[in-house]
Formats: C-alpha cells, structure tokens, sequence
C-alpha cells in the first residue's frame, strides 16, 4: 500500500487511507496507559468521574466574566479551539446514537468493539487502532485527548488494540460501510463560481447533482437500502452505505462499483472526458435524465462556463463537425461573452438551419450528451470508495477549518440543503447559552424529568433526530441476524 | 531412504494438506465412469492415486513454466491474443490436453482408448495440486497463483469445443436463477441496451441478438467484473447474464473457490513439514516464480560514481521518458504535485539515485508556493515515507510501465500515468513536441498506430529509439537490435548511458535489469 495522506488542505478534503505505519511513534506510549483505563472502564459504569467541563468557566477563561459579554467571544472563537471543542464533546455529540449505529444492536457486540478510531489530535499527531467496548469508554477516550477530529475505520478480526498481541496475519479488517466521498476540489475545472476551499450555494449544486445520481444507483441498481449522506463540513459530502451486504463487501467489489460509476474520466490533458458506448447503458442513461434539467438551470444559467472566448473554444473541442463549429465562432466572435444559455441553444440552431453540410445529428445529439455529463455527472474520490480499510471521518464531528459539524443529509429535502445553514459549533454553544426552558416552572427547581438535553436546545436536533431515525431502521433489519453475532464478553477480560 | 510405508504417508499428508480435511471426497464428474470426462477440471477434487516423486517434480516444473511464462507475458503488457499465441505454443510442448472429439466417439467409453486423454488429464489435475502446496504460503504467492491459472483456466475454456464446454458448464453448480420471458420482455429495453452496446449494430439485428438471448439472474457480486465495466443490467442487487457473458461467471467462480482452497491448504501445511523430502522441492518450486523486477540497487549513482543532486534533475530529465517528463514539467509548473504524482515521481527519482536528503531539498524547492511550515506538515512525512525511514519502514520500488498503466488512472487535476495511454490523441501529439520535442511526422503517427493498437510500451520505445537513434547506430553498427524497455528507470539508464558512452565501459548497459527469459532463468541483459 502506498503512503496517502492528504489533509484538509491538500487534496481530498478529510479522508485517510490506511497505512499501517501512520500511527505515530509517540503514541507508543500513550497507547499502553489507555489499554489500562479501558480495562479500569470496563468495570466502572457510572459516568461521575468524567472531566467536568462547564461552558461558563471556558467563556471566563476569555472575558473575566460570564454573559452576554462572552457571546461574542464563541461566535469568533477558532474551532478547532481545545476548549470549544471539549464542550462540543462533552454536550453536543451523540454518542449513543454513534455507538448504536456502528454496532447493530444495543447490546455491545464485537462490531463496536473491533472497530477502529483514529485521532488526529491537536499537534497534528495521529493516532490510529484505537477502539472500545461501549460508547461511553469512547466518549471518555475523546474527552481525555479531545482530538481536533476522528475517523472511523474498518472492523477488524480483533480489537485493534490487540492487534500486536494476536499471531501475525490473522489480524485483518472484516467489514466497514461503503462509502463515497464527493469534494469539489475535483469539479475546479468546471465550477467557475468558487475555488480551492471556496464554496456557494451555486457550486454546492455540483454536490447535489451526484447524490441525486449515486443515491438510486445505489438503491434501484444494487439494491442498498442503509444509504447515509453527511455534509464533509466544507465543501463535499460522504455517503455511507450500511447494509450488511455492503460492509461485507472485499476491495475487488468495492472497485466493481467504483468503477460502475466512474464515467468522466482523464487528467489534465485528457481532451474530452467522457466517452460512452452507444446505446448508453441504462445507469447512465437515467443519470443523463436526472442530470439534463440541472445542466441547463445549474451550469448554463448559474456556472455560465462557456462565457469566454477561451471556456466556449473548451466547449467547441467537445463538439464533432468542424463546419458547424466554424459557424458557432463565426457567430460567437460577433458578440462579445454571449452567455452560455444561447451558446447552448445556438449549437441545435445552426445545425438546423443548415450551416454544416458534414452534420449528423445523432452524433451531435450523442456529444452534446457526453457535454452534459462532462458538466454534471458525479465526479467519485474512487480510491475511497475502493479500499475496505480506509478510515473516513466520523459523523458529527467538527471540520477543524470551518468549524461546521458534519451532519447528515436529509435526501428526501436535499435541494433544500444549503451548507450556509449548517450550524457551526460556535453557534451551538450559544444556542444552549442562550436557551431558556419555556415551560420551566419555579417549583420543578432542578427536577431531573423536566431537564432538556444540550441537543435539544439546538439546531442541532433535526440532524441528530435524522441520524436516529436511520440508526434505528438500521437496527431493525439488523435484528433477524442478531441472533447468531457473537456478544463480547463482558466479564472476558483475558489476555 | 524412506520405508514404503513412509512414503506412503507423506502422499496421505499431501492430499490431506491440499484438500482441506475432506479426505474422502468422492471424486466428481463420474457420471461416464471415467476419472475424467472433461477436458476442462475445476480442480475441486483433490487426486488420490499415488505417484512417483519423479513425476511429482517433473509435472510440477512443466506446469510452472506455463504460468511463468503467462505472468511475464502480462509484466511484458502483451495483449490478449498475443499471451494466447504464447499459450498455445507452450502448452503443446509442456502439458498438452486434447478434447473428446480427437477420438472416435466410439471409444470414449472404452478406458484403454481413453488412456491418453485420461494421462493428460492425470498429469494437469495433479501438477495444480502440487502448485498448490507449494504457492499456499503467503498471500501474495496465493495472489499471484490464482491469477495466473485464471489465465490458464481461460484460455482452456475458451478454446474448448462448444458441445464439451456446455456438458462441462452443466456439472458445475452456478448457483443462477433463469429470467423468465415475461420477466425479460418486461426488463427488454434495458437489457437490449446493454447487450448491444458499442457494436454499432442495425436495430433489426439487435432485436434479433435480443430474441435468441436468454438470461440468468446472479447477485451482482458473482459477476463484478462485468459490473466493473457495465457490461451487465444491475436491477435491485441481481445482474441479468446473458448466456453469452457465462465465461465471466464462471471465472469468478474459478478463482473464488480457488482461492478459499488455497487459504485451507495454508493452514493445513504445517503438517508437510515434518516431511524431509517434499518441502525442498515445494521450497524450490515457489522460488522459481518470481516475477521479474527492476532492481534498484544498481542505480546509474553506483555505477558511474556520479552523485545524484537536486539541482541535477532539470538537465538529467532529458533522459526522463514521457511519464515523467511530464509530472517533472507539471511540478515544476504547478509547484505542486497531488498525491500519486508525488508517488510516482518521487520513486523514480530515488530510482536514478536522488538520495532522502536530495530528495528533501528537490520537493522543497519545487514545491515554492508552501511555506516551509506547510512543507514540512505535509509533504516530508510522505517523501521520508517513500524512502522507508518512516512509519513501516517498506522500501518501496519505483512503479515499472505495469503499474503505471494498470494502476489507477489520472482523475481531474492529477498528472501521474502514462501519456501514451492516459492522453487524448490530440494531447499526445502536442506534448510529444513539447515535451520530448519529438516532431518528426512518420514517428508521430508511428506512435499514434501503437497507442490506438494499445501497444503504450511500443509507443515508449519508439520515441526512445527515435532520440537516440545516433548513439544506438553507433554502439550496435547498425546491427538490429530489440530490446523492450518495460520500466521507467531502465529507460532512464539506457538513455543515460547512451549518451556518456565513456562512464561505464563500452557495451552501454549500466542497466542491469532482471529479466526473466523464456526457460525461467535469470538473465542479466
């Protein structure tokens, strides 16, 4: 396997591929103290001992004082902040939700518990093969090193912690989701809205266009149901796809589907990048169909990328006759930035009214169809998607650079989704700073029943509601095969 | 000298070991009441009869040439039809196995007349057994093995006699359910679509294709290379196969079980050692089929005593071949390389001998848009990495023509692959000029003949030989002489060498290059 790290800034936005020796030589230590506290947690049920984080003494280690003065003070906060961060663990993340949906069942069981986490804290160290019986011996791990953000790996044939005391090669990931990383970092020659980490609302259709696509691939082709989509934090999405069918899969499966949706094709100088067999195979067909509506309204209207004398010669390389692309500069040359709309139009035009003798009008039609795939169709992070053992990063978690938690998609609205719109963890610690009970009264005092959780004092809670309606109707499909999966051991703290 | 009751044993453990603990397995395929009625052999019946340890190497060698020889045939980038000109060859002379029907029908039955179709067949049946035992050990060896008696398996079905491969197909269990006909004119647009594809043919002509066609329904994943490439219709999980596509079903099948089976016999094999007589030959056998490989370790820097530096790389990439021209030309344009370019790049510059610390200042210094910070967070693990000082400690190898074409392909934004393979026509013809300033226009098209032939290495060498048409007159006298350049870095040295003639000694070959001839030995070219 090769070295592949790519980080927030480089090239993909947040995945990590697996590479065994990632995990840095620091963590050797540190890694033998934690087998000890898990061991110590695996008996210690109750939650007291936990670090205590209050969200007024972070805001009084700012300002001196606590209130209104301090609001201004999270909203401007850095993320990736320790201290903000540590609320944000401590009272926003949803970790039984997490635990509930990684392990099928309620009752621990060895797909938690042989599930790895990796950490990448905040002096940039990563730390990987991290796992845990229960969510609650998580949720204390990350309280305690409250890394900047984790990731989620594959379930390996023994707890990753373990991996040096079990016999060499029969450690070895089992199952994980199949996932999908859409990033808008591979639509930078296309999108002339945004660039590099930029995103808007306009070029956030690029992302909405291949969840469109991927979705009911996914569900009408394969016939997955689990299908998840989180918002990356910045400017893409993941799709995680839960069915037991698909976690099981090996990586020549994973590269079969890969593969099976992978149609603009090339690097930098590969001319046109989307050359398709005829008829076109059904999938591609139906994504044409899905797509066609969008190129008008999101590309040719929104992205207008055949503006320029320069984009529309792009556009003319993509096209077959020479006499009529003769006519279309003749006719482009004569008004300066026609916008892409009438370019779009004038092609069918001029091939109507006979300006090219040479013209054959299925093959027109066949590359204008490639030129709306070229603009709309999912471009896939394949190497992704393709390797069981690469680690993705959680749900929930905070992207260290926009400080928006990466929360899931709800597809049935997913034009409605607007990234502007997600909550950033600043906001929602001031949702709760700011939250009054509305139907507290004086005499309940501080009566345990009438408490509202942190999440509910925000807007957080229609994405964590999102998540749980998903978890829960993982776990019951999950539940006719429950019988057979082997159940950890709790009292089975051998070595 | 072992006791015969010894031996005997050791046969016991042989067969115990390559069949799991089965040991009483009937044997298949006796419906005929011969040990072998087909010419083609899943290999799911472990043999049983004992042989002499003559034939037990001897079989075993023969068999090994073949797929030697096929692996090599894939490393070389040989096409299809030309690995099946090689097989065919090969097989005559190693392991021949004639059909039922070069006997008369008459005889089939009688075992005397079937003797020697039975003795073919004996011998392939039993030299895959004892493959098996020698390349169960590691998963690479368990990798390699399977593809290559995929190959083999293929080649063998495909040239089986229609009416033989049909009786063969129905003695497997495939585990496929048939499409009814109001199911497949249900689904009839779709599946025409996808039957037709790419052929270009007249509608009457693909309604009749369609007509005659019947399908069977598989889970997807039985058939994912056909799903890889969209060959199939996916509806709801199940791909609709129809009956022409069967050899991918089957071959999927083929290696699945053979790769379950090998994976047992890696766990029965500890039983073999205690035998002194089997295990050097299985020993010996499995290092007879080693992949040819650039070796690194004799980089034009040992040879020539001339030190790699980073600020060397701008003159020396006039010997660079057209891959990594190109990334050198991107990097130094972008300030930038994404990750498999960095990859790609920077093993073969530790390939020609840039060492960690030049290595360092080479990608700093080309990388002038990051600050050092950003540098040293990103990019130094990464490079350190590929030269084995962190993390695992794997040496890697600079990528040969092999992996860069079979790979994974350059997406968006990203310069690393093959340009013969991975850049429009038009591209190609253009960065030939630029690049490798290659204008002539007979070696241009003579490129673009190899490149829409897919012949990419060909392509490579043209050029090659196009540039240093001076030197190689000088240094072979005209004399015709074919070498294949199939690694990034041999081209590289070959180059180098050409054109400093003094540095190492006349015959011009600071490469060393291992390559496997046709025998299996190793020879240094």
């Amino acid at each position: 396997m090769a070295p592949h790290k790519t980080t927030p800034d480089d090239d993909g936005d947040d995945d990590m591929q697996d590479v065994d020796s990632m995990q840095v030589d620091s963590a050797g230590a540190g890694e033998k103290t934690l087998v000890k506290d898990e061991l110590e947690q695996m008996f210690d049920d109750d939650l007291d001992d936990e670090p205590m984080v209050d969200a007024s003494n972070v805001y009084k280690n700012n300002s001196g004082k606590a209130g209104m003065a301090v609001v201004s003070d999270i909203l401007s906060a850095n993320p990736s902040d320790p201290q903000i961060m540590l609320q944000f663990y401590s009272r926003l993340f949803p970790w039984r939700q997490l635990f509930r949906w990684l392990n099928h069942s309620e009752l621990p069981s060895t797909d938690f518990a042989h599930r790895e986490f990796a950490f990448t804290l905040h002096n940039e160290a990563y730390l990987r093969y991290q796992s845990y019986p229960t969510f609650e011996t998580l949720r204390r791990d990350v309280l305690k090193l409250n890394p900047s953000r984790f990731e989620i790996g594959p379930v390996y044939s023994a707890r990753p912690r373990d991996r040096k005391q079990v016999p060499k090669g029969s450690f070895k990931p089992i199952e994980k989701e199949l996932v999908f990383d859409i990033d808008l970092t591979d639509y930078d020659e296309i999108r002339t809205c945004c660039s590099k980490t930029k995103i808007c609302i306009k070029c956030w259709q690029f992302v909405t266009m291949a969840i469109k696509v991927v979705d009911v691939a996914l569900r009408e082709d394969f016939g997955f149901q689990h299908i998840m989509w989180v918002y990356s934090g910045r400017r893409g999405a993941h799709a995680w796809v839960c069915d037991k069918k698909a976690r099981r899969l090996d990586d020549g499966k994973r590269r079969a589907i890969a593969a099976y949706f992978e149609v603009v094709k090339g690097g930098s100088q590969s001319g046109k990048k989307v050359n398709l067999d005829r008829p076109l195979h059904p999938h591609i067909r139906r994504s044409h169909d899905i797509l066609k509506d969008d190129f008008k309204r999101n590309i040719l209207e929104n992205q207008d990328p055949f503006r320029t004398e320069k984009q529309a010669e792009r556009l003319l390389q993509l096209l077959p006759d020479r006499q009529l692309n003769e006519a279309l500069r003749e006719k482009w040359d004569s008004t300066i930035e026609r916008p892409s709309s009438d370019k779009w139009k004038d092609i069918d035009a001029l091939a109507g009214s006979g300006a090219s003798k040479t013209v054959i009008p299925k093959v027109l039609l066949e590359h204008k169809q490639d030129v709306i795939l070229e603009y709309t169709y999912p471009r896939l992070d394949a190497e992704v998607s393709k390797h069981l053992n690469h680690l993705l990063k959680s749900p929930f978690v905070v992207h260290p650079g926009t400080g928006k938690v990466c929360v899931p998609i709800d597809i049935s609205k997913l034009d409605e989704f607007d990234p502007d719109d997600v909550p950033t963890v600043m906001q929602l610690l001031k949702e709760i700073d700011d939250w009054k009970n509305p139907v507290k009264k004086e005499e309940d005092g501080d009566n345990p029943l009438s408490r509202v959780s942190d999440i509910d004092k925000t807007s957080l809670k229609p994405y964590h509601d999102l998540f749980s309606k998903f978890v829960q109707k993982l776990l019951n499909a999950e539940k006719s095969d429950h019988l057979e999966k082997p159940k950890i051991k709790m009292e089975g703290v051998d070595f | 000298m072992l006791g015969r009751d010894a031996i005997r044993q050791q046969r016991r453990d042989v067969r115990k070991a390559a069949y799991g603990n089965k040991l009483d397995g009937s044997s298949g395929g006796r419906g005929s009441g011969l040990a072998y009625p087909h010419r083609l052999n899943f290999y799911t019946v472990p043999p049983k009869e004992e042989i002499s340890l003559e034939e037990f190497e001897q079989w075993a060698i023969d068999r090994l040439k073949v797929l030697g020889e096929i692996e090599t045939s894939q490393f070389r980038n040989h096409t299809p039809q030309e690995i099946d000109a090689t097989l065919k060859r090969l097989l005559e002379k190693y392991m021949p196995l004639a059909s039922n029907s070069s006997i008369p029908e008459s005889d089939r039955s009688n075992p005397r007349r079937f003797a020697g179709l039975s003795n073919e067949r004996k011998k392939d049946h039993y030299s895959h057994f004892i493959l098996r035992l020698a390349f169960a050990r590691t998963e690479e060896l368990r990798r390699r093995f399977t593809a290559t008696e995929s190959v083999l398996f293929r080649y063998r079905f495909s040239t089986d006699n229609t009416v033989e491969r049909a009786e063969f197909l129905n003695s497997l269990d495939l585990n496929s359910e048939a499409v009814g006909d109001s199911e497949k004119n249900a689904l009839a647009e779709d599946l025409k679509a996808v039957l037709v594809s790419g052929s270009k043919m007249p509608a009457e002509k693909a309604r009749q294709l369609f007509e005659q066609e019947q399908y069977l329904k598989v889970e997807w994943d039985r058939v994912s290379d056909l799903v890889e490439s969209r060959k199939v219709f996916l509806k709801r999980g199940y791909a609709y196969l129809p009956n022409t596509m069967m050899l991918s079903l089957v071959m999927a099948e083929f290696s699945r079980r053979l790769n379950e089976a090998l994976i047992k016999t890696d766990r029965m094999l500890p039983r073999l050692d205690e035998d002194g007589r089997l295990v050097p030959i299985l020993e010996h056998l499995s290092k007879g089929f080693t992949a040819p490989e650039y070796t690194s370790s004799t980089s034009l820097a040992s040879t020539s005593g001339e030190t790699i530096t980073a600020a060397k790389i701008d003159s020396l990439s006039s010997h660079f071949p057209m891959c990594m021209k190109n990334l050198h030309t991107a990097v130094r344009r972008d300030k930038h390389l994404r990750h498999f370019g960095r990859l790609q790049y920077g093993l073969f510059l530790k390939g020609i001998g840039l060492s960690i610390d030049e290595a360092l200042i080479f990608w700093r210094q080309a990388f002038s848009k990051f600050t050092d910070d950003q540098f040293n967070k990103e990019y130094r693990y990464n490079i350190r990495h590929s030269y084995g000082l962190q993390g695992g400690g794997r040496n890697y190898k600079p990528m040969s023509c092999q992996q860069i074409l079979m790979d994974r392909p350059p997406g968006t934004g990203e310069n690393h692959g093959c340009p013969y393979r991975h850049f429009s026509l038009d591209n190609l013809t253009v960065a030939m000029g630029r690049m490798m300033g290659v204008e002539d226009r007979s070696v241009i098209s003579g490129v673009r003949q190899d490149v829409e032939a897919k012949k990419y290495h060909l392509a490579c060498n043209r050029v090659f030989e196009y540039l240093h048409e001076k030197e190689l007159k000088k240094r072979d006298g005209g004399a015709e002489r074919k070498e294949t350049i199939t690694h990034p870095n041999e081209y590289f040295d070959k180059s180098w060498a050409l054109k400093n003639p003094t540095k190492n000694g006349g015959d011009g070959g600071a490469s060393e290059t291992k390559v496997k001839s046709e025998d299996g030995d190793v020879v240094m070219t």
